[in-house]
């Protein structure tokens, strides 16, 4: 049995311990809005935040988040109004939208430690997670303007 | 400022049922649009749908098709909504049913198919949707008319209002529906009747995609994320090599294994069923399958390659001929100067971000089944489900869901035929998630080919003479023929085009823009080629040799002036050209790229793509979808590359299957539309295939060496440097 909170609700599993964490989150507790892209840690479609740390579930065993504070792209906030959330779409970032909740999360973390960073901050932040239809400068773009936006 | 978060979703078609309102149910029909009223239309063998419904309240619901990030989601019920005049916020959208004799566009055969692909969606449906909506509209103001006892031609329409200018009286469209009648048969329109481009309210302008909210907090919904009472979940494994089939495995052991309830044999590979999916994950991991064997075993496309430049040069291959113009014989042998050069390409994979997966339940009589199906073909899923299943038609019902990255693969839908499959066996609704590995291994690639160009230029310098030869694996559906026509750009007087096609037995499949990116790239690259031995600036050459057309010239020019083509840049860097073509489109592309001699690398810092696609529906879309095609296209030119040995594929995932990374990206890409009153065309893959040649024109400007061979990976870049 293994117990963490996600998006601040207690949460029990009875499950083998070397289950990943990304399939607990979509198909045991419900929050979809983490992909599977992979399976093997290279895509990052699948990121959450794992005790403030943006890190890929489907590389995470659940014995391995007893304990934890979990934040899934559904706890990001309450009604899609994180900055992040908000600049995605003003920039009109995503296009089929699937690696999007892993991009915002992984773009969360970098704003949450450094609030203003350089575009190759950026680059450097996001470089592990893929986008196949090529959103990324939209991607910069939208970290640009919700650092500017969170912080005037 | 940041863009309203509260926009009407789409909701699950059948919830508006039985309220009441208007409904406009059309059937297309060879005599045109035909509105079938809902009493009418619920009599019918099946329940239709309204593509159009006008609530009391003023809500509108229309239907949508297809949506995989390109923006026809949103642009399919605007052409709706712009000729009946709807105010867009009070418009709702639905996913239409899979039945394309009602919800589908014209083919060739004048057989209705709800096919997205191609970049086709509004290019397709522009005609019939704004019809449509235009018969809406005067429904509605002969309702209106009606009411108030006058002649119908003195009223007008604002954004869901009809009104009677004399008088200042109004009737909203909801109050309309809450009296109105829909005829048997729709009011014919004229074409004159349509709006006028400085009419248009919403085409034209920027209106967000409606799925955007959607896709910032994980609310859209996927295939992937479809959760059914009693789902079960399944993994499949495909026999390594294409085209085997299993004959045999280690079934008890399986059967044995945590959580698993059954195993299915499916045409191309076994399928296992258990309570979770990382536990049908480790089943599939742990099956031992004896697979049949057929020509692929073996296989080494590398080697494969090499034979297809030997079946060029076979006088006794099977050819056929693509086009053939003039005298080609004459043109070359009269020639002031003749040029000829080799091009290859290997296997792509689409690599769409969500893997192909689907969720099937059937009816507790097992006579129904329900698909849930990412698609960008939801009539022909449903075909093939029912063909496979041997059900009829209308026993197979496939809902749609977004598309995690669709590129031509979404299509066929062969695992939603082993969702249903499985599903039927199971008797409990199944989700089927192919593995990444899986997803790549048994995908179904660009075909590898091979190009042999020749072309010549008489005494005045004109190119006049055109050979262009293409060997591969064809498929039958333009897989390797596609894009060898230059006309709508180079008017070339003498040409032959051949097609050798080679049945090699690898899945192969349509990639965004298909055989347009080995074609452009081997015909700009031999443009290029010429302009550079003779001494002409390859953007003047084109305009000056290659009898361009108009449209062609203004792509060319636009582009050239766009990226300021004639001023110098900074050192080490380079600009490169090429044109494009595809789906009714013409496009012109700049690149400036830079080299790491000592790597081998080439970097590509700015891009410029000016395309022609007619009437531009939506702006910011479009232009989303053309930066798109840029990167899908530098991904394409310089690291994508499927390699098959011993008949297996080498490459197993994103470790080693490498795709575009932020970290690839050019800092600039700027994306223009020539003004146009065209019918619009195509758009999402005009950029694409213009890229691999206006690279290896850059390469050649800085180097003065050619790539021949695509993707241009570091150890090919290096060969070309030593050569």
């Amino acid at each position: 049995m293994a117990f963490f909170t996600v998006n601040g609700k207690p949460v029990s599993v009875d499950m083998d311990p070397n289950t990943p964490l990304l399939w607990v989150i979509r198909d045991v507790i419900g929050l979809t809005g983490t992909k599977y892209g992979c399976g093997a840690g290279f895509c990052g479609s699948c990121t959450v935040h794992i005790d403030g740390r943006a890190q890929r579930s489907c590389q995470v065993q659940i014995s391995a988040a007893e304990g934890a504070n979990i934040v899934t792209i559904e706890g990001l906030s309450p009604d899609s109004s994180h900055p992040l959330q908000r600049a995605w779409i003003t920039e009109e970032v995503p296009q089929c939208g699937y690696c999007q909740s892993g991009q915002i999360m992984k773009a969360a973390e970098l704003l949450a430690s450094n609030p203003k960073p350089a575009r190759q901050q950026i680059i450097t932040h996001m470089d592990g997670n893929i986008c196949r239809c090529g959103t990324y400068n939209r991607i910069i773009a939208a970290i640009q303007r919700a650092a500017r936006e969170a912080n005037p | 400022m940041t863009a309203p978060l509260k926009v009407p979703v789409l909701t699950r078609r059948g919830v508006l049922a039985g309220i009441g309102g208007m409904t406009f149910s059309f059937a297309f029909g060879t005599d045109g649009t035909r509105i079938l009223p809902a009493a009418r239309a619920a009599t019918g063998p099946i329940p239709l749908s309204p593509w159009v419904r006008i609530m009391p309240d003023g809500n509108i619901t229309i239907l949508t098709v297809t949506e995989m990030g390109q923006g026809s989601g949103t642009s399919i019920p605007l052409m709706i909504a712009e000729e009946m005049d709807a105010d867009w916020d009070k418009v709702v959208l639905e996913w239409a049913p899979s039945q394309p004799e009602l919800y589908g566009w014209p083919d060739r055969s004048g057989q209705r198919v709800m096919t997205i692909t191609g970049s086709r969606a509004v290019m397709m449906y522009w005609d019939d949707l704004r019809t449509a909506g235009a018969q809406v509209r005067k429904v509605l103001i002969a309702n209106a008319a009606e009411h108030w006892g006058v002649d119908p031609a003195t009223l007008k329409t604002e954004p869901s209002v009809v009104l009677d200018p004399k008088s200042g009286r109004r009737l909203g469209y909801g109050e309309i529906a809450a009296f109105g009648n829909v005829p048997t048969t729709l009011p014919s329109i004229d074409k004159s009747e349509l709006k006028a481009r400085k009419d248009f309210r919403l085409i034209g302008r920027s209106v967000p995609r409606r799925d955007l909210p959607l896709k910032v907090n994980g609310c859209a919904q996927y295939s992937i994320d479809v959760r059914l009472p009693g789902m079960v979940y399944a993994s499949t494994l495909h026999s390594p090599v294409h085209g085997n089939s299993p004959e045999s495995w280690n079934d008890a052991v399986i059967k044995a294994m945590p959580g698993v309830l059954g195993t299915v044999k499916l045409p191309g590979g076994v399928g296992v069923v258990a309570e979770t999916f990382p536990q049908a994950m480790a089943a599939r991991r742990a099956l031992r399958v004896k697979w049949s064997k057929n020509k692929v075993d073996g296989l080494d496309s590398a080697k494969a390659l090499e034979n297809y430049a030997a079946i060029h040069a076979d006088p006794a291959a099977a050819v056929k001929i693509v086009d053939a113009r003039g005298d080609v014989e004459a043109a070359f042998a009269g020639a002031a100067k003749v040029y000829k050069a080799e091009y290859r390409s290997d296997y792509t994979y689409h690599a769409q971000m969500e893997p192909l997966n689907a969720v099937a339940r059937f009816n507790d009589a097992g006579d129904k089944v329900e698909v849930w199906d990412g698609s960008q073909d939801l009539g022909r899923s449903r075909d093939l489900i029912a063909r496979t299943l041997k059900l009829k038609p209308d026993q197979v019902d496939v809902h749609q869901c977004y598309l995690g990255g669709g590129f031509g693969r979404r299509s066929l839908a062969d695992y939603a035929v082993e969702a249903a499959l499985l599903a039927r066996e199971a008797k409990r609704p199944v989700k089927l998630v192919w593995t990444r590995e899986e997803d790549l291994a048994h995908g179904m690639f660009r075909p590898m080919a091979f190009q042999c160009l020749g072309a010549s230029i008489d005494a005045s310098g004109k190119v006049v003479g055109w050979r262009h030869c293409a060997v591969g694996d064809d498929g039958g559906v333009g897989l390797v023929a596609s894009g060898m026509r230059t006309s709508s750009y180079y008017v070339l007087p003498n040409q032959h085009l051949e097609l050798r096609n080679v049945d090699q037995g690898i899945r192969i499949k349509h990639w965004r823009a298909v055989a347009h990116n080995f074609n452009l790239f081997a015909i700009e690259s031999m443009v290029d080629e010429m302009a550079a031995d003779q001494g002409v600036d390859p953007v003047e050459f084109r305009l000056q040799r290659m009898s361009i057309t108009p449209k062609a010239r203004r792509c060319v020019e636009t582009v050239a002036k766009m990226s300021e083509w004639a001023t110098n840049r900074p050192e080490g860097r380079v600009l490169g050209f090429a044109m494009s073509e595809r789906s009714g489109s013409l496009g012109g592309c700049v690149v400036e790229a830079s080299l790491d001699r000592r790597m081998g690398a080439i970097r590509v810092h700015k891009v410029w793509v000016v395309a022609d696609g007619g009437i531009i529906v939506q702006p910011g879309a479009s232009k989303a979808n053309v930066e798109s095609g840029i990167v899908y296209g530098l991904s394409s030119a310089l690291h994508e590359r499927v390699t098959v040995r011993d008949g297996v594929v080498e490459q197993s995932n994103f470790g080693d299957y490498s795709v575009m990374r932020m970290s690839d990206m050019p800092e600039e890409m700027h994306v223009s539309f020539i003004d146009s009153d065209g019918r619009p065309t195509g758009l999402g893959e005009i950029s694409n295939p213009a890229i691999a040649p206006a690279i290896a024109s850059a390469f050649r400007r800085l180097t003065g060496k050619r790539l021949y061979h695509m993707p241009f990976t570091r150890d090919r870049v290096l060969a070309a440097l030593k050569a």
